[in-house]
């Protein structure tokens, strides 16, 4: 096979790789060994940090026996990336956090047994932020995954942004057909957008998150990452579904996201939340942002100014509650039963053991946040910051609900306040400038609504740059079908100049 | 539900060295839910098992992985609320308690600080016939167990035994209503009492099923009044809370040793110190485990992998139908319906199989002859031998049948005894047992007059003692019970004798 070839089949969407494979013009077992070459050739982007080829080598020949018995689900034989967040059975899953060392559970989450139960491939594991906490891959352990897209002309090397990097530069660098990653403040959508791929987070409580390592309980949740709106249709269909296991997992039916996209666009109305247009935004996004109005408008719909209030409130609201929430989560990573131990000195117990490992096996941010979550719950300063982030994150609730009482079906946003920035371009800088990343994405979390992000444009130095779309609890569906309209209006097929 | 009235004690005094001072004690029970497995995994609760054997991947607080409400669990502690007459709330939360100990995996224990399951109740605890103490029970939440640590199996390493790591237990908060330390350990007996009725728990405080965190303080004769008819719990005098204890035995003498420490310490010009306190039950004291100052600080907030707890009346209502009837409205029929004692009837209805066992034995039968008899009779003996009534050599059926010879005159109750005797050793049906032994009593008035005719006129001495005395007649009657065997009726023998000796009855 030739590198052009390889290239060109590990290319191929999810949709038309199970179209291909249906119609027995490709086998899994080809598309599968395409990616893993293309997956080993994209080393220098440092997105895989454990790939595994036997278990995609042996999961294509059951894809392959399953397609010829005809039991080929949609994801069968699609190989995919697994974010280092998600628990996969005897396969390292770290977090890519040094507490996790030598972490292989006994136990597969439930999001990747359903795709992989459903015959999808998986090549291995994707870099992230330790822990899911950042917004550039740069805090993870295994060092930055990067973005196979560079400016015009040059060859700074660029952020693929976080916490999901790993898994948005796998799928942009055409390593793999979809990948999952996890949303919490924005890990799924702001990556997505500074890959040029589709990023969507479902309604909180769509996807399992039983197996899936916890950052903030109340607005984690997993997602696809594909190249276009379709294929993220697709993959949602396999991930998502009602788990005993978790508590605060929907006991909805899952409807044909595929089926979705038909639903079109004419007479949806479109808000734009006027509170969005933040000061200092790049021009150029804001004409993206009218661009996509415009496109949608075009396309049928009717676009309407709205208000959210309360948004300048979710960025620091978002800042009490997941860290107030990973502080506790985060307890359990204690070196006393699995991961990462210090080594004692004679004469030193328990307490020397909490610390000792605890400052070792996690990176600086996550202590930072670790640390801010302790302060935010801690007596005297609870009513203060916990609970009033809580009502906070109520008012912001009730600004949607306001606006899609009104009639509202979904509204637009940008997805990120700049395009991709270069790796180590906020190492000096405070750590709000980076949070100041989630700005767009946050509130959708908090409110725990779906919503997706769209490759919408190049900007000015070439660099992609997404729109964002929200959409109702449980909508995914309608959303799909907005998404895939503002996909065909953008027209966007650039890819990344591969340079690795 | 019918109550027995009661009346409430004084409060215990204790004289310390200047002035007299009363006992305030507030009580936080741990009782197990019985339930096969935990609150929140699916591992079984079995105890003495094997370390680390009854663990799931969510008790060892795995990565990724999450707590699952049981609701059995959550049944078993509206049942006890409902025991408890007290509130049940139909939206109640978890909450997370955090703090890092080895035994505590997750590095938090998930409870309900902030919306308990259960609101206000009482408990009656019962102190002697007639006399009760009214305990309110402020709330019970249910909370995860921690594993156990052990420190004594090697000198420079500690171990973890997670078994108990996330088995339920219902924390029942008591106002500060109990005033002595036998009341303490009267309250937590009930407390047992009325769970194990329910079936809500074992109430075995040697495996720990029931444990104790107990509040003490000191207060001036008055004082606790004025909080009482106040609310303000500044008429009360400065608590220490002495941590975790499963014996009735060592919550009475910890409370005994830190009342007067108290008081010692107040009346020698200090202070006491709000603090939490362990009990050294070799040494016979507490000592302090840390202070009000160096208090953890646990974060508490609402558990997010949970949602709110939310219940329909419709299923309280259910369990409330199917609540048994407890101790004190059992203990109040046995008075009203059998005509017993209530110490009698506290007895028999101590505990849930004793009651069921007495109760079939005294249906359609002479209810106080059956409480005599399973009172005096059986539980003496099950005591002696350090049995519980459910290992009963005894059935309920055989001790019914042997009430039943008595009554129908074919036995006497000296016979009955050794025939309750036999049942003990041999088991057997009892009306067999009399037919094949020749245990049948002697009413033939034949045989009685011939008996008594032979004593008589053996000892002549005798009936001149007994016609200048009549009390001495008894000596014949019990000279012919001899003779016969003591199968001969003993009323018809004291008439014969009477009779025969001529003294007017």
């Amino acid at each position: 096979m030739s590198a052009e070839t390889r290239a060109e089949i590990a290319g191929l969407g999810i949709a038309a790789a199970r179209d291909a494979m249906r119609g027995g013009g490709l086998s899994p077992v080809e598309l599968t060994e395409a990616c893993l070459a293309e997956a080993e050739a994209a080393a220098p982007l440092n997105a895989w940090v454990h790939l595994t080829p036997e278990i995609a080598r042996d999961e294509a020949a059951r894809a392959a026996d399953r397609m010829a018995a005809g039991d080929a689900p949609a994801m069968c034989g699609i190989p995919i990336g697994i974010k280092d967040l998600f628990c996969t059975e005897g396969v390292p899953s770290q977090a890519a956090s040094r507490i996790l060392q030598g972490f292989r559970p006994p136990y597969e989450s439930t999001v990747t047994a359903q795709l992989r139960g459903q015959g999808a491939v998986m090549l291995g594991k994707l870099n992230m932020d330790e822990f899911a906490m950042g917004s550039s891959n740069e805090t993870s352990v295994y060092g930055p995954a990067i973005n196979p897209w560079r400016a015009t002309g040059e060859t700074r090397a660029l952020t693929p942004g976080g916490s999901s990097g790993g898994s948005a530069a796998a799928v942009a660098a055409g390593s793999c057909l979809g990948a999952t990653g996890t949303d919490t403040g924005g890990s799924i959508r702001q990556p997505a957008a500074f890959a040029g791929i589709v990023g969507l987070k479902p309604t909180y409580g769509r996807c399992s998150r039983w197996g899936i390592v916890a950052f903030a309980s109340s607005l984690d949740q997993a997602g696809p990452m594909t190249r276009d709106v379709r294929d993220a249709a697709i993959m949602l269909g396999a991930m998502a579904g009602h788990d005993p296991r978790d508590s605060t997992s929907a006991d909805l039916p899952v409807p044909d996201y595929e089926a979705a996209l038909q639903q079109g666009v004419r007479g949806k109305r479109i808000g734009i939340p006027a509170e969005y247009r933040m000061e200092g935004m790049p021009e150029e996004i804001g004409a993206l942002w009218a661009q996509g109005a415009e496109w949608l408008r075009a396309a049928g719909a009717e676009v309407v100014e709205v208000s959210l209030p309360h948004t300048r409130y979710a960025l620091p609201a978002y800042y009490v509650i997941a860290p107030a929430e990973a502080s506790s989560n985060l307890a359990r990573y204690d070196g006393v039963r699995y991961g990462h131990r210090a080594t004692l000195k004679a004469g030193e117990g328990i307490h020397e053991m909490y610390a000792r490992t605890r400052a070792e096996g996690f990176g600086a941010e996550v202590q930072r946040r670790v640390m801010l979550g302790a302060y935010v719950l801690s007596a005297g300063y609870y009513d203060a910051y916990y609970k009033r982030a809580q009502k906070v994150r109520r008012l912001i609730a009730r600004d949607f609900e306001t606006v899609f009482a009104a009639g509202v079906d979904a509204l637009l946003t940008p997805a990120t306040p700049s395009a991709a920035f270069g790796l180590g371009d906020m190492a000096e800088a405070d750590p709000v400038q980076m949070y100041l990343n989630d700005v767009f994405t946050v509130t959708v979390n908090l409110a725990g609504l779906p919503a997706i992000s769209v490759p919408a444009g190049l900007d000015g130095r070439g660099l992609p740059l997404g729109l964002q779309l929200i959409g109702q609890p449980w909508g995914e569906g309608p959303l799909l079908a907005l998404a895939r309209s503002v996909e065909e209006a953008a027209q966007f097929v650039s890819k990344p100049e591969k340079w690795w | 539900m019918l109550d027995l009235a009661f009346s409430e004690p004084a409060p215990r005094v204790i004289s310390g060295a200047r002035e007299e001072w009363e006992l305030v004690i507030g009580m936080e029970v741990h009782a197990q839910v019985a339930s096969q497995s935990k609150l929140f995994s699916g591992a079984s609760t079995t105890f003495g098992a094997e370390p680390n054997s009854n663990v799931s991947l969510v008790d060892a607080a795995m990565p990724g992985m999450l707590p699952v409400i049981n609701e059995f669990c959550v049944e078993q502690a509206v049942r006890t609320g409902l025991g408890l007459r007290a509130a049940i709330n139909l939206f109640s939360q978890f909450d997370r308690k955090n703090y890092f100990y080895p035994d505590l995996p997750q590095g938090y224990q998930i409870s309900q600080l902030y919306h308990p399951l259960v609101g206000e109740g009482e408990v009656l605890v019962d102190l002697a016939p007639g006399i009760g103490r009214r305990v309110r029970v402020e709330r019970i939440h249910l909370e995860q167990d921690a594993g156990k640590s052990i420190h004594d199996m090697d000198p420079n390493l500690s171990f973890v035994d997670l078994n108990r790591t996330g088995v339920a237990l219902m924390e029942i908060v008591s106002r500060p209503d109990i005033r002595s330390p036998e009341e303490a350990a009267a309250y937590i007996a009930k407390l047992r009492q009325i769970m194990r009725y329910l079936g809500t728990c074992d109430g075995n405080m040697q495996n720990g099923s029931l444990r104790a965190d107990v509040t003490v303080s000191v207060c001036r004769p008055g004082a606790y009044d004025r909080y009482r008819e106040s609310g303000d719990f500044s008429h009360l005098g400065t608590r220490c809370e002495i941590k975790n204890m499963n014996s009735m035995r060592f919550i009475q003498a910890a409370i005994e040793y830190e009342a007067r420490r108290q008081i010692a310490l107040i009346e020698d010009g200090g202070k006491v110190v709000q603090e939490t306190r362990l009990y050294d039950p070799d040494r016979g004291e507490t000592r302090s485990m840390r202070s009000k100052e160096e208090a953890q600080d646990y974060r508490y907030f609402p558990c997010p992998d949970l949602l709110p707890l939310e219940i329909e009346q419709e299923w309280v209502d259910a369990i409330a139908a199917s609540l048994p009837e407890l101790p004190d409205a059992r203990k109040a029929r046995f008075v009203r319906d059998f005509g017993m004692t209530e110490y009698d009837a506290g007895v028999l209805s101590a505990e849930v199989e004793s009651a069921a066992f007495f109760e079939a034995v005294a249906a359609g039968r002479d209810g106080k002859q059956a409480a005599h008899w399973g009172i005096n009779e059986l539980f003496g003996r099950l005591n002696r031998e350090g049995l519980e009534i459910g290992a009963s050599p005894v059935s309920a059926a055989q001790l019914g049948g042997v009430l039943d010879l008595m009554a129908s005159g074919e036995i006497s109750g000296k016979i009955a005894k050794d025939l309750f005797e036999i049942l003990w050793a041999e088991g057997g049906d009892p009306a067999e047992i009399v037919a094949a032994r020749g245990m049948r009593q002697v009413t033939d008035s034949g045989a009685i007059e011939a008996a008594v005719y032979e004593i008589i006129a053996a000892n002549p001495a005798q009936v001149e003692k007994a016609r200048a005395n009549p009390k001495v007649a008894g000596w014949f009657v019990g000279q012919v019970m001899k003779a016969t065997g003591g199968k001969a009726n003993p009323q018809a023998v004291n008439a014969v004798v009477l009779a025969r000796l001529g003294i007017e009855d």
